[in-house]
């Protein structure tokens, strides 16, 4: 009876049928969903405290009010998503928690260091880029109130790569000296970029497209995410550090494997800077605890 | 517990309808207002914003047809059979 059920749920999703929140669902795809929003959350909030290290030292007023702003833009992504993840049943203190204690995860991008004022810009521009990619692919996701919020934030998005993208062209149009500060942030940052649509899993492996919850494959955003930024790359006289690096005559993009051990070993906390990045947090969450206690009570 | 949901409606420009936006916590509706206009209008993206707190929601979402309401409907009326058998008829001079 419930296994009837299960599959006409599969089927209607598989359809590119959409759920709403109060909708049954299977408590597989209900765990599968709460598991990959809540880490899609977590990497909002998380991904703003490399970029946060750069505020102080932006090179000019103007600068430092973009990145505010980009930060700003991330944070209420990282609300957006929680709310999504709470109404499906898991509350954001929970959330918060499993974080901060290592139970839950988030992106292998922002588990590394920004060492100079070229990594704002190849974060901002290939980072976001690389997320607007995975991000356009959830508006057709299965679970609507999800699908939906993905709209403003791929819009919010774009202005980030805006910003990225002059933060780099103003470097490549400056000094040798600013011209090799960017090629050598681009050069850190080129495997981990080339990890962060995940492992090339076949799509009929995936229980992710299975459950219409993602609607492109990994290997399919990691080709679109070449496709469209290598040229663009390279075209303001960068190199790209693989000397694999090449468009086949199919159009498909050959590539050096990344070590996705690497990869897990990252995401699982064993980043260069994840320590430190998840102690930040930690400290933040406590400093701030004041705060929402006088405001709930003054509201009471 | 004081922290309450509210729910967002937007209106994108003017003339267009409202759309719900999403939602967010807020203590009171001080709080309310000003999360909203830093949450959905800080790129001037909004001409109008409804912010309403979840719990005065009245959600409805069954909608039965135990009577057969079909003769309100499209779906009621079929037209095309009853014309190709007037015509037939009239072509039979009938
Ligand atoms: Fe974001
Ligand atoms: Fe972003």
């Amino acid at each position: 009876m419930s296994d009837t059920r299960e599959q006409e749920f599969l089927e209607y999703v598989q359809g590119g049928g959409q759920v709403e929140t109060h909708d049954w669902m299977p408590e597989e795809y209900r765990k599968r969903l709460i598991k990959f929003v809540e880490m899609h959350a977590n990497s909002e909030l998380m991904g703003v405290l490399p970029e946060r290290d750069w505020i102080l030292r932006a090179p000019t007023l103007q600068r430092k009010l973009a990145l505010t702003a980009k930060i700003q833009d991330e944070v209420g992504h990282a609300q957006l998503i929680y709310r999504v993840v709470e109404d499906l049943g898991k509350p954001r203190d929970d959330c918060l928690d499993d974080l901060l204690s290592g139970r839950s995860k988030f992106h292998n991008v922002f588990h590394y260091p920004t060492r100079t004022w070229g990594d704002v810009g190849v974060i901002a521009w290939l980072v976001d880029a690389a997320a607007i990619i995975s991000q356009k692919a959830l508006l057709k996701c299965s679970y609507g109130p999800y699908a939906r919020i993905m709209k403003r934030i791929c819009w919010e998005e774009s202005f980030h790569v805006l910003h990225g993208r002059d933060v780099v062209l103003a470097l490549v149009n400056g000094t040798d000296l600013q011209r090799e500060l960017v090629q050598e942030a681009l050069d850190r940052w080129w495997v981990p970029l080339m990890m962060f649509h995940g492992t090339p899993l076949p799509a009929e492996d995936d229980p992710m497209l299975h459950w219409r919850i993602k609607s492109q494959a990994n290997e399919g955003a990691r080709q679109q995410f070449l496709e469209g930024y290598v040229p663009q790359v390279r075209e303001l006289g960068l190199t790209l550090p693989d000397p694999k690096l090449r468009r086949r005559e199919d159009g498909t993009w050959e590539y050096t494997e990344p070590d996705w051990d690497e990869l897990m070993s990252v995401v699982s906390g064993h980043g260069p800077a994840s320590a430190e990045r998840l102690a930040f947090r930690r400290l933040s969450r406590a400093e701030v605890d004041w705060v929402s206690r006088v405001v709930l009570a003054e509201a009471a | 517990m004081p922290d309450r949901i509210y729910e967002v409606f937007r209106m994108e420009r003017k003339g267009q309808p409202l759309q719900h936006a999403g939602s967010f916590h807020a203590p009171d509706d001080r709080f309310a207002e000003a999360y909203a206009r830093e949450f959905y209008a800080r790129r001037h993206e909004s001409a109008a914003l409804w912010v309403v707190p979840r719990s005065a929601v009245t959600t409805i979402e069954d909608f039965g047809d135990e009577l057969d309401t079909s003769y309100r409907r499209v779906d009621g009326y079929s037209l095309k059979v009853r014309l190709r058998e007037a015509r037939r008829r009239v072509a039979e001079g009938g």
